[in-house]
């Protein structure tokens, strides 16, 4: 018998006071928690720009129009010149300048020389301060955002969900995922939380208001 | 039993590792830092849900459901981490499991491997057996890389550095790193963003070099095939996408029925774990992505004594367990102990309960005694697992295991009730328990009993008796004055 067999017999085994008759929906589970931690009210993309920072990670809120000199402020504060740029992030949002924009294909040690990235999101998350990524357009793949030192995340205000249940729900577990919570940390030391491990050490998060045309639109 | 790991070899009983623990006050002072930050931070950030019971109900029911359907949960699991181009492999105990490992590294043709931080591979002892195969297993965690320089043993599931204070990783850092690569820069100070500066120079070749990553698992999501792994440091997201191959060793327990459920296990786990809203990175990932991440990906399901635990229906509810580390914070022995007198890779609470039933009660026959049944555990607990009802059942199947009609405890309980029904055989024995106490103790106490006595002694210490018995004492100090 193999191994396969083997584990699979003494699992069932194991449940012999399970009825034969018992399903898996059989076993109640009672979901009473609620589908959103935000108060009747609350603006998530006002709690989301707060919760963001308080990992320490830096953000700015912009319209429409300004995200290309936002985004040219944030990487002059940085320092950052050269950066990688994931294929299908909208060039109208990049800034001018002499900034060198590196796209794919890029080898690791070509990311691990360049001094940050710009990436797009899929979903925020309101009440966990969290953007999530999933390789699509505007964000490329895993390690583009995680090599370099420097991530800059553009998110739309209108995919910042209120909490986490309706963040999974928008998203697609089929594609890889990476949700980020402020840059790299750890609590290894002392179990105090410190940031600046592997990940990039800098996040910085662009939010993109709705213009006044989305909001009467949706409304 | 033998091939199952878990437990150390050659540990003392808890009783014994306890004492020498509890001399070592610089252990003691760098446990009590550590659980009392930790503590705080869970507490407010668990108080921000004003639903936390409900979450735990939850999390509690679709363990339950997982558990009693498992097998299928596991079909499914496979099915679909095979149609997503994984590989899914089964391990009946410990030895299995490295072998498999082992076996997909060397079809690689890699001599070196990086790790994530995992339970199931410490369980397994699967750096040992790797490197009996000629591969070297870098641990990428900051506390994992602290054990691993300082040829030391995990004290905690979640920070297994614990045990030690900021001076303490400078010094080990300072004198290893070199050996295992990149040094530590020189005048490396204690501050633990320059250690955590130091760490990250020093994996950094390791990570880009990497063809082979091994990792753990906190969820996999059957109906999706989806793996999850939840950590801090941006060691994990390194080893899950920039190698070629990746090697998940999970334990069977690890599936959740669907992607929702991860609703409920994600905002519980970072909260209970590091006290956190959310933790900084979870990644999760499905089979293989073109272009995206290792080509090959490898799943290795892991039984090792977890079936055995499945079959005991007050025991099987440790299954639950999502190694948050909550009760190990919170347990009033663990504070003062640490985690290396339980002689497990799982420590505290969880460990009391899980360790004899992943390896027989009667391999760590001392743990289920590792407790003041205080009921702090089980009120951290986020999946509600009731630590203190599995502990009196398996002190109660110790007790069974050794049981034997004509035992010195029994026989002693025979003798006590006859004593005790006689004024003039009490005054005796109390004569005779005062020379012979004082003759056994040492500073004050009795520890271990010589003999057939050892069955009282191997769980608690005694008193030494003192001089005279009260009885006595009244006798001469008291009798006859009003």
């Amino acid at each position: 018998m193999s191994s396969r067999e083997t584990i699979l017999a003494r699992i069932r085994g194991a449940l012999a006071d399970v009825p034969a008759e018992e399903g898996p929906e059989h076993v109640a589970v009672e979901r009473a928690y609620r589908r959103s931690h935000l108060e009747p009210g609350q603006d998530p993309v006002e709690l989301f720009a707060e919760r963001v920072a308080d990992y320490r990670a830096t953000v700015h809120r912009a319209a429409p129009e300004d995200v290309p000199a936002v985004i040219a402020r944030a990487l002059t504060e940085r320092g950052v010149g050269r950066l990688a740029l994931p294929s299908g992030f909208p060039t109208e949002l990049l800034p001018g300048g002499s900034r060198q924009w590196q796209s794919e294909p890029l080898t690791v040690p070509e990311l691990e020389a360049l001094d940050g990235s710009v990436t797009l999101a899929a979903v925020g998350i309101a009440v966990t301060g969290t953007i999530v990524l999933d390789a699509g357009p505007g964000q490329g793949r895993r390690a583009l955002s995680l090599v370099p030192d420097y991530h800059l995340c553009v998110i739309r205000a209108e995919q910042i969900a209120d909490d986490l249940p309706d963040a999974l729900a928008r998203l697609d577990p089929a594609r890889p995922l990476t949700f980020i919570s402020g840059p790299s940390a750890t609590s290894d030391i002392e179990l105090d939380r410190v940031e600046g491990v592997h990940g990039p050490r800098t996040l910085d998060v662009v939010i993109v208001e709705q213009s006044v045309e989305q909001s009467v639109e949706q409304s | 039993m033998s091939d199952r790991g878990v437990v150390w070899l050659g540990s003392p009983s808890f009783p014994e590792a306890a004492r020498t623990a509890l001399a070592d006050q610089q252990l003691r002072t760098n446990l009590r830092r550590a659980t009392t930050t930790i503590r705080d931070k869970r507490l407010a950030v668990a108080a921000e849900l004003d639903d936390w019971e409900e979450l735990r109900t939850a999390a509690e029911a679709i363990k339950r459901r997982t558990a009693r359907h498992l097998d299928r949960y596991l079909l499914q699991l496979e099915e679909a981490v095979t149609a997503a181009g994984g590989s899914v492999h089964w391990a009946g105990d410990a030895a299995e499991a490295n072998r498999i490992v082992a076996a997909l590294i060397q079809a690689t043709g890699e001599r070196e491997v990086v790790k994530i931080k995992s339970m199931a591979t410490q369980e397994i002892g699967l750096n040992e057996a790797l490197a009996l195969e000629g591969i070297t297993a870098y641990e990428t965690d900051l506390a994992e890389l602290i054990v691993q320089l300082g040829e030391d043993r995990p004290s905690h599931i979640l920070v297994p550095a614990i045990h030690k204070n900021r001076t303490e990783i400078r010094d080990l850092f300072a004198a290893e790193m070199a050996h295992w690569g990149e040094p530590a820069p020189e005048g490396l100070s204690d501050d633990p963003r320059e250690l955590a500066e130091a760490a990250r120079r020093h994996l950094r070749k390791k990570f880009l070099a990497a063809k082979v990553a091994v990792s753990g698992a906190n969820f996999a999501v059957a109906d999706t095939g989806t793996v999850t792994v939840v950590e801090s440091e941006g060691n994990g997201r390194m080893c899950l996408s920039l190698p070629e191959t990746l090697i998940t060793v999970m334990g069977i327990e690890k599936v959740v029925p669907t992607w929702s459920d991860l609703e409920v296990f994600l905002q519980l786990l970072p909260r209970s774990s590091t006290g956190e809203r959310m933790n900084p990175y979870t990644s999760t990932w499905t089979g293989v992505t073109e272009g995206d991440g290792p080509s090959q990906f490898h799943l290795v399901l892991l039984d090792n004594g977890r079936t055995d635990t499945l079959a005991d229906t007050v025991g099987r509810q440790v299954l639950a367990c999502i190694r948050c580390s909550a009760c190990l914070n919170v347990c009033p022995v663990f504070e003062r102990t640490g985690g290396h007198a339980y002689g497990s890779v799982y420590p505290g609470p969880i460990g009391a309960v899980l360790t004899p039933q992943l390896v027989g009660v009667e391999q760590a026959a001392s743990l289920p005694f590792a407790s003041t049944l205080c009921g702090a555990c089980y009120d951290a607990c986020p999946v509600k697992i009731n630590i203190p009802e599995v502990l009196a059942h398996l002190r109660a199947e110790v007790v069974e295991a050794k049981r034997h009609p004509l035992s010195p405890e029994a026989l002693a309980m025979k003798a006590a009730a006859t004593v005790l029904d006689s004024p003039r055989l009490l005054s005796a024995a109390q004569k005779a328990a005062s020379l012979g106490g004082r003759v056994l103790a040492r500073e004050g106490r009795i520890g271990r009993l010589p003999g057939p006595l050892h069955g009282w002694s191997d769980t608690r210490d005694s008193p030494a008796p003192p001089a005279e018995s009260f009885r006595t004492w009244w006798r001469k100090n008291r009798e006859g004055t009003p």
